[in-house]
């Protein structure tokens, strides 16, 4: 998604948000990701003031302290930025891919199902369609990318085939790399 | 799930170099320079890492993945992003600054410096710091082909070209190329 992104210059208007469309956020995470109900208020303390800026073709970021910590494109669900997501990985539900794939993923390829289901993958059963999960690699601590799933786990593992994943926000993509003043 | 765990906060150290969490930066392009980084500043994540290569050979065995080979092999074998990065080397190394003189109303003239984003130089503050020095107007507009261009009333000409080599250390002063203007010296 940010393949095109943009450096500084192209953000059209920052504005702080209220605070109560900022609890109205929460609450989705929250809802989305319920492991981390009871982190939500670490990761963004309740006193502490997003700012949301409008970029092009309707992507609003969030940030806090300078850092993009969520996005959201258009109406849909709002999606924590890597940032966010090391801050607690474990937070998120997470798929593996093993080794051979890092690299793919880090210029932002699709995860193909073979890097989940092969010896260095994991991809836990339970996992549904059209959800946004966390893609760790094999060997690292640190989580590569975000990724919405594009068929259930089970279908992923019947198949063997084509892509998994979709990859939509990954380590050193120009999100990654926007650092703002 | 009768017990649900409160996940931990954690924080990675990230490479100065490339940005990335350390242990990815093998996938930087940037290797050599991340792992000097990285050397001199936290010693024991160093070791953990690249020394522990008996790990790293074992991962490999089936890959193709091009990871750190043994010194012998390092000198020949360019990784992809390595030999991108030479060239993006050489480019910068003869793309020029470009100034010039232009005509504007009666016998006003401004001069435009184009060129300095090749040199990853902030142009909007490049056009504040020669403002102020020249105590005059600058701004900066967006060429034809998407290049920035700084553009500072009056014809300063070679004092502009001083303060850049001055100032912007990285390009060397074959790069700065002054555009002579033909019209200018009618006086």
């Amino acid at each position: 998604m940010f393949k095109r992104f943009n450096s500084k210059e192209d953000f059209k208007g920052t504005t702080p948000i209220k605070s109560s469309i900022q609890r109205g956020i929460k609450s989705k995470l929250v809802e989305t990701f319920p492991k981390l109900e009871h982190v939500i208020d670490e990761l963004i303390p309740k006193k502490s003031q997003l700012t949301q800026i409008k970029c092009e073709e309707r992507i609003f970021l969030y940030a806090l302290n300078g850092e993009v910590i969520l996005f959201q494109h258009f109406d849909g669900p709002v999606v924590p930025s890597l940032r966010l997501i090391h801050k607690c990985p474990d937070g998120f539900p997470q798929v593996r891919v093993d080794r051979g794939a890092i690299k793919f993923v880090l210029s932002g390829a699709n995860i193909m199902i073979p890097g989940l289901t092969s010896a260095g993958g994991n991809l836990p059963e339970d996992i549904g369609k059209d959800k946004y999960v966390i893609i760790m690699a094999e060997g690292k601590g640190a989580p590569a990318a975000i990724g919405l799933t594009q068929m259930t786990a089970k279908e992923m593992i019947e198949t063997n085939k084509g892509i998994g994943i979709e990859n939509v926000h990954h380590l050193g993509d120009n999100l990654w790399k926007t650092i703002l003043d | 799930m009768a017990e649900v765990e409160t996940p931990k906060i954690t924080s990675f150290l990230y490479c100065d170099v490339c940005t990335l969490p350390v242990e990815y930066c093998e996938f930087s392009g940037t290797l050599k320079k991340c792992k000097a980084w990285l050397k001199s500043t936290h010693e024991d994540v160093y070791q953990k890492l690249y020394s522990d290569s008996d790990l790293a050979s074992e991962t490999n065995k089936n890959l193709n993945v091009a990871e750190e080979p043994i010194e012998g092999e390092e000198s020949t074998k360019l990784t992809k992003e390595e030999r991108r990065f030479e060239r993006e080397e050489a480019k910068r190394m003869s793309s020029k600054v470009y100034i010039k003189t232009i005509e504007r109303t009666k016998r006003k003239r401004v001069t435009t410096v184009q060129g300095l984003d090749a040199f990853n130089i902030e142009t909007k503050k490049a056009a504040k710091m020669l403002a102020n020095k020249f105590a005059t107007g600058a701004s900066v507009t967006k060429t034809a082909d998407k290049k920035d261009e700084i553009v500072i009333q009056g014809d300063l000409g070679y004092d502009i070209f001083d303060y850049i080599a001055e100032k912007f250390k990285e390009i060397p002063e074959d790069n700065i190329v002054v555009v002579e203007d033909t019209k200018s010296k009618r006086k």
